[in-house]
């Protein structure tokens, strides 16, 4: 039984399954790695093209901030040397001033606003310069308050008593026991420009806050100040020995943004570089959107071929399966045949046994009433007609028995030298009573010098009763005849097997050899038959042909090679002598 | 009608004992076994039997197995094999073995009467064969 079940056909959800399960199966296995190796690559790559963007940027900052330091010492140290060259006299002489202003310009290209010189009250004393600061009191003035207790010194940003936003670098000299101190204005335009330059990608720019955070040079338009995180730099005290500090955070707007800054001027200042993230890293998203492509494209192509494979796998398995389970049925009935022909022996012998007492009985009374007088008696002739009667019906079983024996002696599969004629004598004579109450009649039209077969007696019953059941089957009950036929050719033999019943339309003839196909009612047909002799013919190089027409009936044509060792003119000469 | 001597071998009692008067009845002298052993027992103290009627298939010691042993123990006793199991394969073995024919159950008395008489005749002329040349081995010896 657990064959059977184990040997019947998958259903498709089973198929299905598999496939669904051999698709995940490989997708996984390839993609596992496959994220795993380009997660981690993208990942080192990440971080080390942001170290390089960060080392990068510090660096340029870094550089920045020396440019403007220098830029701050250089204007310093050219004021130390005017003062430090000229006499206190001399720059009491306006003219004198004009005269410097005028130099100091013409070589630095106007970052010198103008000059004064201012005493130790506060008092500008003497001015050369585009405003009108002649005895401007700067008392109150931050820078003065600033410039008066150190050697020199740059001011902040401020927008002072001209209202435009400059700052003064300023020198601080003694005269006959009273500081004076030389005071220039540095153009704001020309230092912002000077910051400004540090401008990389479309939002990289640069800044510079002084510890109040108040901006020291002018940011770009459409710019959010974020001050929480410049107070980041200021209130971070290690900042200022590292010189430049990174860090990324997103701003107000929710773009995260990229901060580099450094302090310059002693401290006083923090310039500032800020950049977005996307823009600074733009060359590493557009290398992780080309992966992130490559990856996609390879999945696509993974899950693809993994599908096409597995529907490939399973249809090669769902065939090898049916061609597995057809094989098994045909294993199930060839054992089926060889246990009734196992049964029928054991049958037969049996009941040879009783059958012949009962022979022997019968004439044993038959002998005896020859001894007997029986002259008077009436009933004579009706006993001997019944013994007699009694022995025939003997010799009946007889036949029966020995057909049934005959059969059973050919279980065996093994290929042999096989003579059609006597074989189809003998599935002919096992049909008989069958065909008998069908109503059909049989008739043989036999090659008398047939050539023997090579193939298993077995089988070739097998083949032989399925045709002939089928025949009788589609002819159940209304009667016909069934002509079975054997032809010589050269080098094959051929079996026609022909009924009178209802044919079959062309739809069904080119599937009757398929496996499972039937046209009996359920129950009645495994649809394995004629599969099985197809099979059969097949295996030992013959081949089968069907011709049916609806209303007329059915032929098969058998063609088996003739046996290679014995040819049919050998049987002839043979015969001949 | 014939005067024969037969002994009849087969588990099947029945059988055995209305052959046995079916064969007497038409002038067959029969002596009757119901087994193998039985059989080369009746074999030994009987020394006028001529054919054996033997069935093939019998419990203890089969049909084969008593003919190989019969034709051991005296060549010259023709046995004809009895089968319920008409398969050539004990047939043949069976001539092999040097039984004279076989005979499928059930069958006509009057065709084993005939095989018996047969076989008997067979035995008969050997023997005379087999007398001839003793003589003649005799005279030579004796010239």
């Amino acid at each position: 039984m657990k064959t059977t079940i184990k040997s019947q056909p998958h259903d498709s959800a089973f198929y299905h399954a598999l496939t669904r399960k051999m698709v995940i199966i490989m997708v996984l296995v390839s993609f596992t790695p496959l994220l795993l190796i380009s997660g981690l690559i993208l990942e080192q790559y990440n971080r080390s093209y942001r170290e390089k963007v960060h080392a990068h940027l510090g660096e340029l900052v870094e550089k920045h901030c020396q440019n403007i330091d220098g830029f701050l010492t250089e204007h310093l140290n050219l004021l130390r040397f005017l003062v430090n060259s000229h006499p206190f006299e001399q720059f009491r002489d306006e003219t004198f001033l004009e005269i410097k202003l005028a130099q100091l310009q013409l070589q630095f290209h106007g970052v010198f606003e103008d000059l004064g010189v201012v005493d130790d009250q506060g008092v500008q004393i003497d001015y050369a310069g585009p405003f009108k600061l002649m005895q401007a009191n700067y008392k109150n003035a931050d820078w003065f308050k600033k410039a008066i207790i150190s050697p020199y010194f740059i001011s902040d940003v401020f927008l002072g008593l001209r209202a435009l936003p400059h700052f003064i670098i300023a020198v601080r000299q003694e005269y006959k026991g009273r500081v004076w101190i030389l005071r220039a204005t540095v153009d704001f335009r020309a230092f912002n420009t000077l910051v400004e330059n540090l401008r990389i990608g479309e939002t990289g720019f640069a800044f510079i806050l002084n510890k109040a955070e108040e901006f020291q040079t002018k940011p770009p338009l459409g710019f959010f100040t974020e001050k929480d995180h410049y107070a980041l730099f200021l209130n971070d005290t290690a900042t200022e020995k590292q010189r430049v500090k990174i860090f990324e955070k997103k701003n107000a707007a929710g773009k995260e943004n990229l901060y580099v800054g450094a302090f310059l001027k002693n401290g006083d200042w923090l310039l500032i570089y800020q950049q977005n993230t996307a823009d600074a890293y733009r060359d590493l998203n557009h290398a992780r959107k080309v992966a992130l492509l490559i990856i996609l494209i390879g999945g696509i192509v993974i899950i693809t071929t993994a599908i096409w494979i597995a529907r490939r796998m399973v249809a090669r398995i769902a065939s090898a399966d049916r061609e597995k389970n057809m094989m098994n049925k045909q294993v199930i009935e060839t054992g089926k045949l060889a246990a009734i022909g196992e049964l029928a022996a054991g049958i037969a012998h049996e009941i040879n046994n009783p059958v012949a007492i009962m022979m022997e009985k019968a004439g044993w009374i038959q002998d005896l009433l020859e001894e007997e007088d029986l002259k008077d008696c009436q009933n004579l002739t009706e006993f001997q007609n019944s013994l007699e009667e009694i022995r025939n019906q003997a010799r009946r079983c007889k036949v029966i028995t020995h057909k049934l024996l005959s059969f059973a002696r050919k279980t065996d599969s093994r290929p042999q030298p096989v003579q059609l004629n006597d074989l189809l004598e003998e599935v002919v004579g096992l049909s008989e009573q069958r065909a008998k109450y069908a109503g059909v009649s049989f008739h043989k039209k036999f090659f008398a010098n047939l050539s023997t077969i090579e193939a298993s007696p077995t089988e070739m019953q097998q083949v032989f009763l399925n045709l002939i059941n089928n025949a009788l089957d589609a002819m159940d009950n209304k009667g016909g005849s069934i002509e079975i036929s054997t032809r010589q050719h050269k080098d094959h033999v051929t079996v026609a097997v022909a009924d009178t019943g209802p044919g079959m339309p062309a739809a069904n003839l080119e599937k009757i050899f398929q496996p499972f196909f039937t046209t009996k009612p359920v129950g009645k047909g495994t649809g394995l038959g004629l599969a099985i002799c197809y099979g059969i013919i097949k295996k030992i190089g013959g081949h089968i042909e069907v011709e049916s027409e609806i209303g007329k009936g059915t032929t098969f044509y058998l063609h088996f090679p003739v046996e290679k060792t014995v040819q049919p003119e050998n049987i002839q000469q043979i015969q001949g002598e | 009608m014939a005067n024969v001597n037969v002994l009849l071998v087969d588990d099947e009692t029945t059988f055995v004992n209305v052959m046995e008067k079916r064969l007497k009845k038409r002038q067959v002298h029969v002596v009757t076994a119901f087994s193998g052993p039985e059989a080369l027992q009746k074999l030994a103290e009987n020394s006028t039997i001529e054919v054996v009627i033997l069935d093939v298939k019998m419990p203890l010691m089969d049909g084969i197995e008593t003919l190989s042993r019969i034709k051991k123990e005296h060549p010259l006793v023709e046995v004809i094999m009895l089968t319920a199991h008409a398969t050539v394969e004990s047939a043949i073995d069976g001539m092999k073995l040097g039984a004279f024919d076989y005979l499928m159950k059930p069958c006509e008395v009057e065709e084993l009467i005939e095989k018996a008489e047969t076989a008997a005749q067979q035995k008969r002329a050997q023997e005379e064969k087999i007398i001839e040349a003793r003589m003649r081995e005799i005279t030579l010896r004796r010239a």
